[in-house]
């Protein structure tokens, strides 16, 4: 088998997924047994020239984590995609926006005016923020625009896998190593991950699901047995696709919800929202306005790695 | 022209949708921006329901139940009441203001006050005018 061309991109990331690509430790070895990476701006020295270079469709696969903000990551999403054979959505904010869309509950103006005005360490008299073109004696220069929302990457490019996670873990990591190196691709449109919610795979005790209190993970210290929901932690585990390991529930930390909505939900925040309130035992005014001020943050609770492809998108502009 | 508000309605089988029934039968004159959608219980008024509504195009929802202790199922209605009320919460975050979307309680036998209602939510919507479309694209 001739050796695969392998491309990964990162755009609006933290690097988080570039480290779990490496977190495979060894298995690396295998990589660049069967593949050649072709282009990778964390590690290797490659350009965008070389990526224009090539013909289309000669990437076999190329992993693409980050969500999409501004111009230059959508116009490399759709370089790449041109170029790719396979174009996999590697992460929770390529596949769902992830916590760069939390974003979305702000605008261009509201983030500039914030981060170089406002903010209370700068020092910024003359009031500049980034230009998208700048005219310096030498000539104009360029930055990328920068947009008000935060895409997810098929919302911008067709995408033929998705592997969610902040980040992916490696054993799912692997699943795709695995698929390269057999030649045994699943169907186009697969989201490498468990078909439920990570309740069915959680180990933990389950019994009745009522609460009477919601608390903030800081406020106690759960008993590591029994379900984090029944609790009264807010465990996005229902509303949450499975597949992960259930690693964060092991640390005895609740689910935040990074794997996105199991299927056939298609408002992660909406369901995680309405499990919750159903739960929660309130049958008259006070006690609902109780409940009202022990969930602090619903929305980003709720949609904290999905807002790109929550129904809403964004705050109303 | 004014604008006319596109209004979602769920309406539960055994109370809310009979009094709208009754406002119908009894020929009593209310604003026509309602769309009715019957559920059986406002308990099964999923929040997605809601947001999809506004992000299809709806500027307002409504949902109306029967009155706390008076539901059909027993606790259907109280299970809306914290649905709604969560929900109106994470909707204020997404600058949705609070009077676009309405849960409230209509018995069978009370005409009047379903007319009521959805003449009082058409006309804070109509002042508020249409919902932003910029997420939904």
């Amino acid at each position: 088998m001739a050796k695969l061309k392998l491309a990964v991109y990162w755009s609006a990331s933290c690097g988080g997924c570039d480290v779990a690509i490496l977190d495979i430790a060894e298995r690396i070895l295998d990589v660049v047994a069967i593949a050649d990476v072709v282009f990778w701006p964390v590690a290797i020295d490659f350009k965008y020239k070389d990526v224009e270079a090539m013909a289309d469709n000669s990437i076999d696969v190329c992993l693409f984590n980050g969500a999409v903000r501004n111009s230059e990551q959508d116009h490399i999403a759709k370089l790449l995609r041109a170029k790719s054979k396979a174009l996999v959505a590697y992460g929770s904010c390529a596949c769902f926006g992830g916590i760069p869309s939390l974003g979305n509950f702000n605008c261009r103006d509201e983030a500039f005016q914030r981060a170089y005005i406002e903010a209370p360490t700068n020092v910024n008299t003359d009031h500049l923020s980034p230009q998208t073109l700048t005219k310096v004696p030498e000539g104009e220069l360029e930055l990328p625009e920068y947009w008000d929302t935060v895409l997810a990457l098929n919302q911008v490019v067709a995408v033929e896998y998705f592997l969610p996670g902040c980040p992916p873990p490696v054993e799912l990591t692997n699943k795709v190593v695995d698929a390269l190196a057999s030649e045994q691709l699943p169907p186009a449109g697969t989201i490498i991950a468990s078909d439920k919610s990570l309740c069915e795979e959680c180990d933990r005790i389950k019994e009745d699901k009522k609460i009477t209190r919601i608390y903030r993970p800081h406020e106690i210290t759960p008993d590591r047995e029994r379900c984090l929901l029944e609790q009264g932690l807010i465990c996005m585990g229902p509303a949450t696709r499975g597949g992960c390991g259930q690693r964060c529930i092991k640390a005895n930390m609740p689910c935040r919800g990074c794997f996105g909505p199991p299927p056939r939900v298609i408002d992660q925040g909406a369901k995680m929202l309405s499990a919750l309130a159903s739960i929660y035992e309130a049958n008259d005014e006070g006690a609902i306005a109780r409940m009202l001020t022990e969930v602090v943050d619903p929305a980003g609770t709720f949609n904290r790695f999905v807002m790109s492809t929550s129904m809403l998108q964004r705050k109303r502009l | 022209m004014s604008f006319e508000p596109k209004i979602v309605g769920f309406m539960c089988n055994w109370c809310a949708y009979r009094g709208a029934d009754l406002a119908g039968t009894s020929r009593m004159k209310c604003a026509p921006n309602v769309r009715t959608v019957r559920v059986m219980c406002s308990g099964r008024v999923d929040p997605q329901l809601v947001v999809k509504a506004l992000q299809l195009g709806a500027d307002g929802v409504l949902i109306l139940g029967c009155h706390p202790g008076d539901c059909h199922y027993a606790e259907g209605n109280y299970k809306a009441a914290r649905r709604i009320a969560l929900l109106k919460k994470m909707l204020a975050q997404f600058g949705i203001e609070d009077e676009r979307v309405r849960l409230d309680w209509v018995s069978a036998s009370e005409g009047d006050r379903f007319k009521k209602i959805v003449n009082e939510i058409t006309e804070q919507v109509r002042v508020l005018g249409p919902l932003s479309r910029n997420g939904a694209d």
